[in-house]
Order: C-alpha cells, then sequence, then structure tokens
C-alpha cells in the first residue's frame, strides 16, 4: 500500500492506499465535500457528469491550473488540488445550471424529496437561479412493475442505473435509448423489471426517476421516518436493513451499509418482502379453540390456557429457522433441550448439522459475503446462489471478474476505480469461476465453464478437484475423460488463485454435495492454500436453529408417540405444514394433547391450533439470527408491540418461569451464552439496552420529525411519553444522541447530505467499514462465532465420512432408475421464501408452478411445453401432484419442482417419482 | 508538382483500376514494407513527418509507437472512413477515385503495427465508396496481397460521434457510440480490450508512396515542416467549390484561388480553415499557411484543411446556428455540458436568428463558449462545436446584438 501527500486547498494531507483511489474517494473520505453523480462508491468511476471537476494544479509555481474531474485522477504523490478555487466552483454550480435545464420544478410532489442527491447537490454548488428560459424535453415514463415507479423526466443521465442494473447487476431488460439530449433510461416496452435487484435503482439514481413505489402508496418523507437497524428475514445471508415506519404502518425497507455482509445493496425480495409484518391477518389476539373454532380470547386466559396445558409433563417445543435465536432458545428452556426440535424434517437438519460441523472445522475460513466479493478463484457446487441466497450472488458475480480486473490493472496500468476502462479491457471474458449445477442460472453468464449435473455428479466432481489438489485424498473412480479434465482445469485454476473460494449449500438437498466443498477446503487447506468456504443455508435462523434442535421433525413426532401420556405441543413461528416431511406435520399436532402456536401471521398451523397466543414480527421485535456465516447479527424493534402481541421470546420466557418478570433481551442474551459457550458472541452483536452515548439513547425518529405532537392528537391532546424500550439502546423518540456505534446506526444524514450518499460520513473511508463511534468499539456488525484454526483433519473426516458423523463420502455415478426421475428443488427469489411471498407486491411476482424436465426426458414420457403432468413420489401415502411442464435444461433423469410455493407447499425434497402425462388439468 | 494522393484519379471521375494503381506502381509500397518488418516501416513514417489528417494532426509513427510490443494476441488496425464533418468531404475523395490506394495504406499500417485484423469503418451513405472498396479488396484478395490480413468494412449506423476514435471502436463491438476516457489509449486497450490503432483515411493514403519513394521525397512535398500533400477542400460561396491536392503549407488565400475566388458578387468575410469545428479566421488571415502549427498560431486549426467559407451576404449567426444545430443534435448524450450546453446553444441562437433574442442570449452563448473547452468535456466534440461560435462572437459580435435590436436577421 503506498502513502500518497497531496495538498488541497493549501492543506496537505497524506492518503493511504493511493494507488487504489482517485481524488474524489480521497477528498470525500478526508470529509471533504466534494458534489458527484456519476461516481458511485462501489461501482467508481466513469467520468461522465463532469460533476466532480476541482483545479489541478502542475506544481507549486502554477497559479492558474486546470479543471480536471477529481473522480478520474488517480491520487499520486506531490497531487495539487482546489476544491474551493473559484473557477472550479463556478464550472461545478454550471453542471448543475445544465442539468436542471431539463429537470422539472417538482420536488414537492417528488418522492425523492428530502433525500435527494440532486437537492443536495444543488444546494451544495450554490445554483439558486434557472437561467434557462426555453422548451424542456419530456419523456414518457413507463409502468416497471410493483417495485419500482419510473419517472424519466426527472432524469439527470448519470448512467448509474443502467450501470448498475446491467453491469453490476447482470440485468437485461433496462438500458439506455436515445441520443444527444434525449437520452432515455428504461425499458424497450411498459413491464415488470425483471432483475431481482431491481430495487437498488432507488438508492442508485441519484434522482426521482426510479422511487419505491410501495413507498409511493403511501408516500413518507425520510425526515418523517423512524428507523432502526434490523436483519433481513427473508434468508441466510442475512442483510442489514434499515426499515422505516410511520403511524406505526412499514413504509419501506432500505439497505444498512454492512461492508462485511451487504454493502450498499439489497435483494427485491429483502427490501419488498417486509409487508407480511403489516398484513391485515396478522395475528394481533391471543385465539382460543372452540367447538366453533378458534376465538379471541383475553390474554391473562389464553396465558393461563398455556400453562394448563404446560403443567403436565412432556410436553415438546418446536422451533423454527425463521424465529430468533432467543425465540428458539426460550422455547428450549421452556421445554428441556432434549425436547426442543426445529421445524424441519430429521433429513434437513442432518445436513444443516453437517454444515453447521463443517463451517465449525473451517473456522476463520468461512467467507463472510465481502471476502466472497474478494475471492479470485471461484468453485460453486450445485447451489443455486442466485436464487437461495441473492446478495451472495450479486457478490459472487463481482468476485468473477477480479482475476481478469487483476490482469487488466497490471498489464494495462488501469486504475481499479476506471470501472469502464476496466470493463472494456476485461469485456466478457471471465476468471476463473466454474459453476457446476443441475440446470442453468444467471451465474453461468460469470463463468469460465459450466458444468450440468446430478447433485451426486457434481459432489463426484467437487472431490475429483480435491484429489488433483492433494493426491492424498480419495478420488472418485470411473470419472471420464471429459469430466476428469475438467477437474483438473478447476484444480489448477483454484490452485493458482490467491483467495480461492468454494460454494455450496443445502439447496439441493445432498450431504455429498457438502462433503465435496469440504473437500476441497481441506485439499486446498493441505496444499497451503489461503482458501473459503461459503455453505447456504436456506433460512434467515437456519443455522442458530439447527445449533439449538435436539432434532427435526420426524423425532419429534417419534418422541410424542412414545410419549407414557399425551403431552402438549409448543411451536413457535412456523408452519409444520411447508416442512419437507410427508404425513408427519399434521400428524404430530395430532399426536398432542393441546397444540399452543405462537406466530405473528396465520398459518395452516396456527389455524389448527388449540392456543394461538400472537408474537411479534422482526418489526416489533428484537432479537438476533445466525447468519449462513455464522455472523450473529441483531435486529431492533423499529416499532413497540401492541398488547397483547409480545416477542416470541418473551411470552416464552414468561410461560416458563411463572411468577418471575419475563428476562429482557439481554438476560435471554446472557442464558444463551452461559447455556451454549458456542454461541457467546451473540451478546456481542450488538450493544447492550443499557448503551447510551455521552449518556444518551439513539433516537428512532429524525431530529425534523414533523407532526410528532399531533400524530395521536385525535385520540389524545396531550404529548404522549414516548414508549420505552428495555432491550436496545435504541429510543421511540426523535431525541437523543447524535452518533451511534456502527451496529446501532439507524439513518445516514450528515449537514448537507440529506440523502443516503451521506454514508460516506460514517465510514472510515469510502467504500470502507464504518467508523466506529468510540474507542475500543468495533467496525463489525455483528459478530461471527466461527473464526478458529481451521481443522484440517474435522474437515477431512467431515468430507469423507469417517466415524459416523459427516458426509457420506463420495458418492456413485448418478444413475436413473428406470423411468423415474430424480425431482429436485429449485428456489425461485420470489415465493421460496415463507414470509416474502405475504407481501402483496412481492406475490404479483411469484412464478406459476411449474414442473421442469428436459427435452430427452419430456420425449420419452410423452410431455411437451405446457402439458399437465402427473408427479407420483416414490414411497408417498399424499395424493400425486398434477402440474405443467416447463422444458428446461437439465441432466437426463433429473427434474425440477419449484420449492416453497404458497401454491406447492411442502414439496419433498430430493425425491424420486414417476411422472406421466395426466388428463387433470394443473392447478 | 507532385499529387501522388489523387495522380491516378480518372480525369472524368470513376476510380483508378487495379490495372492501373498496380501500373502506376500501387502495391510496391506494401511489398517493401513487408519485406522491411514493423521497426523498420514505423522508422520510415516518422523520418517523413507525417501526420494524422483525421483533425488533430497526431504525428502517426508516434501514434503507432504507443503500441505494446506483440504478445501472442490480436490487435488491430481501424481506418476512421466515417468522415461526417460538415465541409469535409476528402476522404470520399480519395476512396472514390483511387481505392487500392487505402487498402495498400492499411495493408502498410496493419504490417508496422504487426495488426492481423483491421476494420474500415465507413460512413454508411458513402455507398460509392462501399462498392468501390470492395470490388478492390476482391482484387487484392484474390491478387494475393492481403495474405496474413482479415479486413473487414463496417458500414456505420450514422452518427458524428462514431468518427471520435474511440466512439467508434465502441460502435465496432456493437456498443453505444460513446467515446472512452484515456488512458488507457486505444494502443494499449482499444478494441475489445485489445491493442489498437485508428487512423484516418488520408494519413493511410500517403503510406504507400512514404513507403516508395522514401521519406526524404515524402517530406519534400510539403510546404511546411512537416510531410506530404494534402486534400484542401473549399466550401461555401466560392466560385467553384472543390477539393485540390496541394503541397502541406500553402496559404488559404492558394486554396480559394484553386476555387476560382468567390462567387462573383460575394466578398470574402471570413473562413473556417478546417471543417465546421475551427474557429473563424477573418478574411485578413487568408495568407496563413495552411499546416498545422501555422493555423494553430493564426488562432484556428488545420482540422480537417477543407476550409468553409463565409461571405458578405451570409449572416454569421444563421451560419454559426446551422452549426451548431449539427453538433446539438450529434451530441452523444454521455456528458452533462456537452448534452445540455448545446441544445441550449442552439436554441439561443435560434432565438437571435427569429427575432426573440435577448441580450441575455448573447451571455449564455459566451458562457457555453468559455465553458465547453477540453479537459471540461468528456471528448472533443463539445469544444469543437464551440470553436465557431467562440470565434464568430469575437468577430462578429455586432451582428449577433443586432439580432437582439432589430429583432430579427438583417440579412433576410
Ligand atoms: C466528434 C469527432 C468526430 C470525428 N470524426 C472523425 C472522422 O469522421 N474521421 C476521422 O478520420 N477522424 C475523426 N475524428 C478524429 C478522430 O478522433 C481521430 O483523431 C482520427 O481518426 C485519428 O486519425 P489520424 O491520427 O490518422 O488523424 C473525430 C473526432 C471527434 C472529436
Ligand atoms: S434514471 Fe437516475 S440513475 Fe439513471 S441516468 Fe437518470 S438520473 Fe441517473
Ligand atoms: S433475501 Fe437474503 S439476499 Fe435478499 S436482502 Fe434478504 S438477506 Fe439479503
Ligand atoms: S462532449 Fe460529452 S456528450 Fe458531447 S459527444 Fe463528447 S462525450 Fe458525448
Ligand atoms: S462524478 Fe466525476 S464526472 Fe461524474
Amino acid at each position: 500500500m503506498s502513502v500518497a501527500n497531496i495538498i488541497v486547498d493549501g492543506k496537505p494531507y497524506s492518503i493511504e492506499g493511493a494507488e487504489s483511489k482517485n481524488l474524489l474517494e480521497a477528498c470525500l473520505s478526508l470529509g471533504l465535500d466534494l458534489p458527484y453523480f456519476c461516481w458511485h462508491p462501489a461501482m467508481h468511476s466513469v467520468g461522465a457528469c463532469r460533476q466532480c471537476g476541482v483545479k489541478l494544479y502542475k506544481d507549486e509555481a502554477d497559479a492558474r491550473g486546470r479543471i480536471a474531474m477529481a473522480c478520474m485522477t488517480p491520487v499520486v504523490n506531490g497531487l495539487r488540488a482546489s476544491i474551493e478555487d473559484p473557477e472550479a466552483r463556478a464550472f461545478r454550480a454550471g453542471i448543475i445550471e445544465w442539468l436542471m435545464v431539463n429537470h422539472p420544478h417538482d420536488c414537492p410532489i417528488c418522492d425523492e424529496g428530502g433525500e435527494c442527491h440532486l437537492q443536495d447537490m444543488t444546494v451544495m454548488t450554490g445554483h439558486v437561479r434557472r437561467r434557462y428560459r426555453f422548451e424542456k424535453r419530456t419523456h414518457r415514463s413507463q409502468d416497471l412493475g410493483p417495485f419500482v415507479a419510473h419517472e424519466m423526466n426527472r432524469c439527470i443521465q448519470c448512467y448509474r442505473c443502467v450501470r448498475f442494473y446491467r453491469d453490476y447487476a447482470g440485468g437485461k431488460d433496462l438500458d439506455v435509448q436515445g441520443w444527444h439530449d434525449s437520452v432515455f433510461f428504461g425499458r424497450t416496452e411498459d413491464g415488470a423489471l425483471e432483475s431481482q435487484f431491481s430495487g437498488n435503482l432507488c438508492e442508485v439514481c441519484p434522482t426521482g426517476v426510479f422511487t419505491d413505489k410501495v413507498q409511493a402508496s403511501r408516500p413518507t418523507r425520510k425526515w418523517d421516518l423512524r428507523t432502526s437497524p434490523s436483519v433481513c428475514p427473508h434468508c441466510a445471508v442475512g442483510c442489514s436493513t434499515l426499515p422505516g415506519e410511520r403511524y406505526g404502518e412499514l413504509r419501506r425497507v432500505r439497505p444498512r451499509y454492512n461492508a462485511d455482509v451487504n454493502g450498499c445493496f439489497l435483494c427485491d425480495r429483502g427490501r419488498f418482502g417486509q409487508a407480511f409484518a403489516d398484513s391485515g391477518d396478522r395475528l394481533r389476539h391471543c385465539l382460543v379453540k372452540e367447538a366453533g373454532g378458534q376465538v379471541p380470547a383475553p390474554r391473562e386466559a389464553a396465558i393461563a390456557a398455556a400453562r394448563a396445558a404446560l403443567s403436565k409433563p412432556g410436553a415438546i417445543g418446536i422451533g423454527s429457522p425463521r424465529a430468533s435465536l432467543e425465540t428458539n432458545f426460550a422455547l428450549r428452556s421452556l421445554v428441556g433441550a432434549d425436547r426442543f426440535f426445529v421445524a424441519i424434517s430429521d433429513g434437513e437438519l442432518a445436513l444443516h448439522r453437517l454444515m453447521r460441523d463443517v463451517l465449525r472445522a473451517a473456522g476463520r475460513r468461512v467467507a463472510s459475503p465481502r471476502e466472497a466479493e474478494l475471492s479470485d478463484a471461484v468453485l460453486v457446487l450445485g447451489e443455486d446462489v442466485w436464487n437461495g441466497a441473492p446478495i451472495l450472488a450479486l457478490r459472487l458475480r463481482q468476485a468473477s471478474r477480479n482475476a481478469p480486473n487483476e490482469t487488466a490493472m497490471r498489464e494495462k496500468r488501469i486504475p481499479a476505480w476506471d470501472d469502464a476502462a476496466l470493463r472494456e479491457a476485461v469485456q466478457d471474458r471471465p476468471g476463473p469461476f466454474f459453476v457446476a449445477s443441475p440446470g442453468p442460472g444467471p451465474l453461468d453468464e460469470c463463468a469460465e465453464a459450466s458444468y450440468r449435473a446430478a447433485p451426486d455428479d457434481i459432489a463426484r466432481l467437487g472431490y475429483a478437484v480435491a484429489a488433483f489438489i492433494d493426491p492424498t485424498c480419495p478420488a472418485p473412480e470411473g470419472m471420464g475423460e471429459e469430466r476428469e479434465a475438467l477437474a483438473r482445469r478447476i484444480a489448477s485454476a483454484l490452485m493458482r488463485a490467491k483467495r480461492p473460494l468454494v460454494v455450496s449449500g443445502s439447496g439441493l438437498a445432498s450431504a455429498a454435495l457438502v462433503g465435496a466443498a469440504a473437500a476441497v477446503l481441506s485439499a486446498l487447506v493441505a496444499a497451503g492454500q489461503d482458501a473459503r468456504i461459503c455453505l447456504v443455508f436456506p433460512e434467515a435462523n437456519s443455522l442458530g436453529a439447527a445449533m439449538l434442535a435436539a432434532g427435526g421433525l420426524e423425532s419429534a413426532a417419534r418422541l410424542l408417540a412414545g410419549a407414557p401420556e399425551p403431552a402438549a405441543l409448543v411451536v413457535a413461528e412456523a408452519d409444520l405444514s411447508r416442512a419437507a416431511v410427508r404425513g408427519d406435520g399434521p400428524s404430530l399436532m395430532a399426536l398432542a394433547v393441546a397444540t399452543i402456536v405462537l406466530d405473528h401471521s396465520p398459518s395452516a398451523t396456527s389455524r389448527e391450533a388449540d392456543l394461538v397466543l400472537p408474537a411479534a414480527t422482526l418489526l416489533e421485535g428484537s432479537g438476533t439470527f445466525l447468519s449462513f456465516e455464522g455472523r450473529a447479527q441483531r435486529f431492533i424493534a423499529l416499532r413497540p408491540c401492541e398488547f397483547p402481541v409480545q416477542d416470541g421470546w418473551r411470552t416464552l420466557d414468561e410461560l416458563a418461569a411463572p411468577g418471575r418478570e419475563p428476562r429482557s433481551l439481554d438476560g435471554i442474551l446472557a442464558a444463551i451464552a452461559s447455556e451454549l459457550p458456542e454461541l457467546a458472541a451473540i451478546v456481542d452483536a450488538a450493544p447492550p439496552s443499557t448503551f447510551r452515548m455521552l449518556g444518551k439513547k439513539i433516537p428512532r425518529g429524525a431530529r425534523r420529525e414533523s407532526g410528532r405532537t399531533s400524530m395521536h392528537a385525535n385520540l389524545d391532546p396531550r404529548d404522549p411519553d414516548p414508549r420505552l424500550d428495555p432491550d436496545s439502546g435504541l429510543a421511540y423518540s426523535m431525541e437523543g444522541a447524535i452518533a451511534a456505534p456502527p451496529s446501532l446506526l439507524s439513518r445516514y444524514w450528515a449537514p448537507g447530505w440529506n440523502s443516503d450518499q451521506s454514508l460516506h460520513k460514517f465510514q472510515s473511508e469510502v467504500g470502507g467499514a464504518l467508523r466506529p463511534s468510540a474507542a475500543g468499539e468495533g467496525a463489525e456488525i455483528g459478530a461471527r462465532i466461527f473464526g478458529g484454526e481451521t481443522g484440517r483433519a474435522a474437515l477431512r473426516e467431515l468430507a469423507f465420512g469417517g466415524a459416523g458423523a459427516g458426509a457420506p463420502g463420495i458418492p456413485a455415478a448418478f444413475a436413473r432408475r428406470g423411468d423415474a426421475l430424480l425431482v429436485l428443488p429449485r428456489r425461485f427469489a420470489f415465493g421460496s421464501e415463507e414470509l416474502s411471498a405475504k407481501s402483496p407486491a412481492l406475490a404479483t411476482r411469484i412464478p406459476e408452478p411449474r414442473l421442469f424436465i428436459c427435452p430427452p426426458d419430456a420425449a420419452r414420457l410423452g410431455l411437451t411445453e405446457g402439458a399437465s403432468a402427473e408427479i407420483r413420489f416414490e414411497g408417498a401415502d399424499s395424493v400425486p401432484q398434477v402440474l405443467r411442464v416447463a422444458i428446461s435444461d437439465l441432466p437426463e433423469g433429473v427434474a425440477e419442482l419449484p420449492w416453497g410455493l404458497p401454491a406447492l407447499p411442502g414439496a419433498p425434497l430430493a425425491s424420486w417419482a414417476a411422472v406421466r402425462p395426466s388428463k387433470e388439468a394443473a392447478r | 508538382m507532385a499529387t501522388p494522393l489523387s495522380a491516378r484519379m480518372p480525369a472524368g471521375g470513376g476510380a483508378a483500376s487495379f490495372a492501373g494503381y498496380r501500373a502506376a506502381g500501387g502495391y510496391l509500397g506494401l511489398a517493401r514494407a513487408r519485406e522491411l518488418g514493423a521497426p523498420a516501416v514505423q522508422e520510415a513514417v516518422k523520418a517523413s513527418g507525417l501526420r494524422g489528417r483525421g483533425g488533430a494532426g497526431f504525428p502517426t509513427a508516434m501514434k503507432w509507437a504507443a503500441v505494446p510490443p506483440p504478445d501472442g494476441g490480436e490487435r488491430y488496425l481501424v481506418v476512421n472512413a466515417d468522415e461526417k464533418e460538415p465541409g469535409t468531404m476528402k476522404d470520399r475523395y480519395l476512396m472514390e477515385g483511387d481505392p487500392h490506394q487505402l487498402i495498400e495504406g492499411l495493408a502498410i499500417a496493419a504490417t508496422a503495427i504487426g495488426a492481423g485484423t483491421a476494420f474500415i469503418y465507413l460512413r454508411r451513405e458513402y455507398t460509392r465508396c462501399a462498392l468501390e472498396l470492395e470490388k478492390a479488396v476482391g482484387e487484392a484478395r484474390v491478387a494475393g496481397l492481403l495474405e496474413g490480413l482479415r479486413l473487414h468494412l463496417h458500414l456505420g449506423a450514422g452518427r458524428y460521434l462514431c468518427g471520435e476514435e474511440t466512439g467508434l471502436l465502441n460502435a465496432i463491438e456493437g456498443k453505444r457510440a460513446v467515446p472512452r476516457n484515456k488512458p488507457p489509449f486505444p494502443q494499449v486497450s482499444g478494441l475489445w480490450g485489445r491493442p489498437t490503432v485508428v487512423n484516418n483515411v488520408e494519413t493511410l493514403c500517403n503510406l504507400p508512396h512514404i513507403m516508395r519513394e522514401g521519406p526524404e521525397w515524402f517530406k519534400a512535398l510539403s510546404a511546411s515542416s512537416d510531410g506530404g500533400t494534402k486534400i484542401y477542400g473549399a466550401s461555401g460561396w466560392v466560385a467553384s467549390p472543390g477539393l485540390w491536392e496541394l503541397p502541406l503549407g500553402v496559404s488559404a488565400g492558394e486554396v480559394l484561388e484553386r476555387a476560382g475566388g468567390m462567387h462573383p458578387g460575394r466578398a470574402l468575410r471570413a473562413f473556417l480553415p478546417g471543417g465546421a469545428s475551427t474557429d473563424f479566421l477573418p478574411a485578413s488571415k487568408l495568407d496563413v499557411k495552411m499546416d498545422f502549427d501555422s493555423v494553430a498560431a493564426a488562432g484556428s486549426r488545420l482540422g480537417t484543411g477543407t476550409m468553409v467559407v463565409l461571405d458578405d451576404r451570409t449572416c454569421p449567426v444563421g451560419m454559426v446556428l446551422s452549426l451548431e444545430r449539427f453538433f446539438a443534435r450529434e451530441s452523444c448524450g454521455w456528458c452533462t455540458p456537452c448534452r445540455e450546453g448545446l441544445p441550449w446553444v442552439r436554441r439561443s441562437l435560434e432565438a437571435l436568428e427569429s427575432g426573440e433574442g435577448e441580450m441575455g442570449d448573447i451571455e449564455i452563448l459566451e458562457h457555453h463558449a468559455r465553458s465547453l473547452v477540453p479537459g471540461r468535456t468528456f471528448c472533443a466534440l463539445a469544444p469543437g462545436a464551440m470553436e465557431p461560435l467562440a470565434s464568430a462572437l469575437k468577430l462578429f459580435r455586432e451582428d449577433f446584438e443586432d439580432h437582439v435590436a432589430r429583432k430579427g436577421c438583417r440579412y433576410k
């Protein structure tokens, strides 16, 4: 890392890591205000907007200088620049004047107003009077679907939208059209944006062209939003979010910057999925089952009924991969560790535990999403990261360019920030990036080579790669020349790399795949490589639940069936009917003497329950999720619970210890840490409830929040006391501390920077980690539980199936079983995840369930695109399903069935099925 | 007086034939270049003092020298035959009249930089050039003259910016024709990220002669310190507009003389010496030597060397408006000053011309002339567009003010 001494406006500064910085980044990192548009912290420079012009001087003697774009100026030793030079200032004001030529005067009705980068930059440059007196150009805006609104007249042609949508995120259906002063950014025709990252356009666009359409249905200015640091509940990546509410309603979800996890972005599932929390059918009362069905009951009565049911010995608890660690733990404490299960099948749990064991053994080699993005060679084994863990996929997409970028930077001396030049030099020549999966996917276009095969064959490829890297590893037999050559090629690419990464997960329900990933990691480590691993879990807290549960649903049913006396069943935030076990869900409830369900949203399970206790969603409750990398991350309630709703863990703790005050979040966390030492770090995921900044709590409201005192004046004219928050250092107030530690930071705002572009004011440097607010505080958000030295022997044992535990070892090559097809789960960005599917905007994007089969199988079975097919799972007692067929590029003998779509819950995982044409109409 | 570039063009029009071209020593230069090898060709061209004829006058050998040493990968030569500068038609003249000269020239350039593939990026409206070039390429190919060179004739889809060398590269790649930032220069990261040289048609047409007759001979052709002849042109109200090959560095007056002077009844007021994006020079500067350095010293640019005259009965504001209409329409839309500035200039000029102008409009024009300068805009289009405007505001200020005062144009 080189240090450059530079002079800006007469003041000397020394810039570390200068070789990878441009002058704009350096200035912003120094806290100097310099306006910009086309530069973006994640997408870097192209020099289009000319807003960041500064004066550059050749040397001390040069008094005239010349105007140059800071974002295109490398930081070199001896650089002399001026931001304040009158000519530079006038130039920047002139740029705004030009941008205003065609910009409408509609700030008051623009959804960007109050957090608009264009407004901020306009004020910053001091441009105030419009001299342009002619007609403005206008555009026809488009209907871009349920997520993103479009008002093209506001466009300032910074090109950031297309650079994000296409270059960064790989979208195809948004582009720039037209020429001269009539440049249009949109689709060729109206229609929903196809990319699952489309929502990011709302922040990427510095104006009100692209805005959040969901928020627009109940518009709210940023200064009127109350916000709190939260975590996305819609997959295991655990992106940091910043939900905002007004009048108790969720208005929007925005990305919360987390350098290690999601950087600046969110996927559309994360952004638009949380409306489930405001759904009209939320469980808001205690319900008791009577002869005629469930009826509302007073809370005391419901709690008394629950206590009565639980007073009989032998109650068992079913926790959930979508509930917090605290809720799962509280239920576990209530029923006893050996009677606590999780609402997934035994098979899935075994797989998750295997993954947990691999991660544990991998220790510090478990990759964060950021580390994944920094990899320079990637092998994806089976996992559909694109749909299962979207933000990880977005980061892998960037990783695929690292190696070629580094070559271009070295050979052509292109700076790291010169985005257009790097893309030009690299073109779409991918780096060492390999995708092995049953079907095609968007990551294929990043891949040097893709391999289409059944899970067992993909696992064999992985094992073969491991054997090439570490010849002491057993190698699969009978691979065939072509596959062996591919394995050798992958192995040498991973060995040549500085930071190789292997990615797999539970998506195909294959332990062999996880074993193969562990084998590759252990081989790379043995070969001295600085390798990393990612294992993708399906849900926000799958890993956490796997660390607590004694078993899955089949085990729970066995225990309940074998109990000497019928016992009660307590289900926390789970719908048993969604689990991939056939028959066991309902039978579990039938076995119980009484079923108590704690949940926030109704489900097939809650509707059957004898007693329903309403639980908080993550918007009213606080808690911790354990992400796929073992990062414990705290979400803090955005709004208070309305009685009788309360945090699941609080209700469960109340049931566990009648007579004592239920514990606060800190109390539960301390209990978890002491009972489960491996999870001790979760205490540090965020500061405790006693946290204060100079004696003050951190406000959820903005200082400019309007109408605070009149909000409830129709009910009570007095200014009510703010609600208390016993669980965090945040207050339900607009008053309090100004600064906040990274994990409690709840808004981005700085003087002159009303938009979220103010982020750099909170970072240690542009694009870097958040700046700690006090000495001794970590910059990281959350706390990782894995991080020790890598246990190579353990990894190897897990990979090759040692003493009973671990993967089954190298599987036999995939072979078809007569006419049957191996039906694999296919995840969809929209619809496969339970909670987000309840969001109205997102629901419109859920695909129709189809059976995906390859052309040869379709021909053999007499099926064509769109035809009805009957699917009968082997050994299944359930009725066969009838679905329409979609022809897809899959290996012969392998079919795919959507996983978890609302119209198709409880799809079995990776099972053999007989498929034949059906006369029945598909649903 | 030697006219190597145009000597073989049939007097009655049409193109020099393959046989005729060869009989006149055609393709000997290429043979010589291949015999000598790349470094010696570069040496010869350096010694010849050849400067690029595309508008910027960059020394050709110096441009080539920036190509990195071979690395086994592809490298490209691109012929810039887009020629959309208003007032400029010299490349068309060369391609229609003697297509083999260009083909030999580009093959020599490809040899000099070790390019295995060449593109001719041809303005689509130049259909006759396309026919002649296609025919000539076929002939050269059959004769085995293009061995080792893949040659593609690419017809552009028609934008001024496709003539800007990096916009042109994007256009060939099928991307939007917006320019690229430099560095990296095309020689290092050009077409598809590979080393690429872009040369103008006229530049390349000089190469066969340099290779055949030698650099000293070439230098001696010129009346300036830079080598060679130049295809000069004159348009506007001259007696007979046209193109003439003359020693580089003849005076503007001599060029005008070739055109038979001004049209009867019209007097010269000023001229754009090198096409639409050069500054006006007043009639008093007719003695300026038309070479790169002399025209620059006089306050304008040689540009493409094809002058456009302004006579005493044509409104300078109207003339500038016509140019700015073109430039505003042709802005690629990538950078703010040009995309938003040029249409504003256009509208202000339209207001003046139509009698709706205000004094403030002239201020706006001056503001733009001052602001759209190299370094502030992304590429040279907008600064080029400002050259006629800025100089007109200086030379014909009273005409602009008169439009405001009389609410209209006195030439109408
Ligand atoms: C807007 C614009 C349009 C241009 N159009 C042409 C053109 O049509 N033909 C051309 O040869 N050069 C054109 N140029 C100049 C080229 O960018 C480049 O300098 C030239 O092709 C280099 O060739 P040379 O070195 O042989 O002169 C244009 C430049 C600009 C800025
Ligand atoms: S739509 Fe927004 S992001 Fe796209 S170019 Fe216009 S202002 Fe920039
Ligand atoms: S669904 Fe997953 S990837 Fe998308 S925002 Fe939420 S946590 Fe991130
Ligand atoms: S000056 Fe800017 S807008 Fe104009 S053509 Fe060049 S890059 Fe495009
Ligand atoms: S931010 Fe530097 S030119 Fe746009």
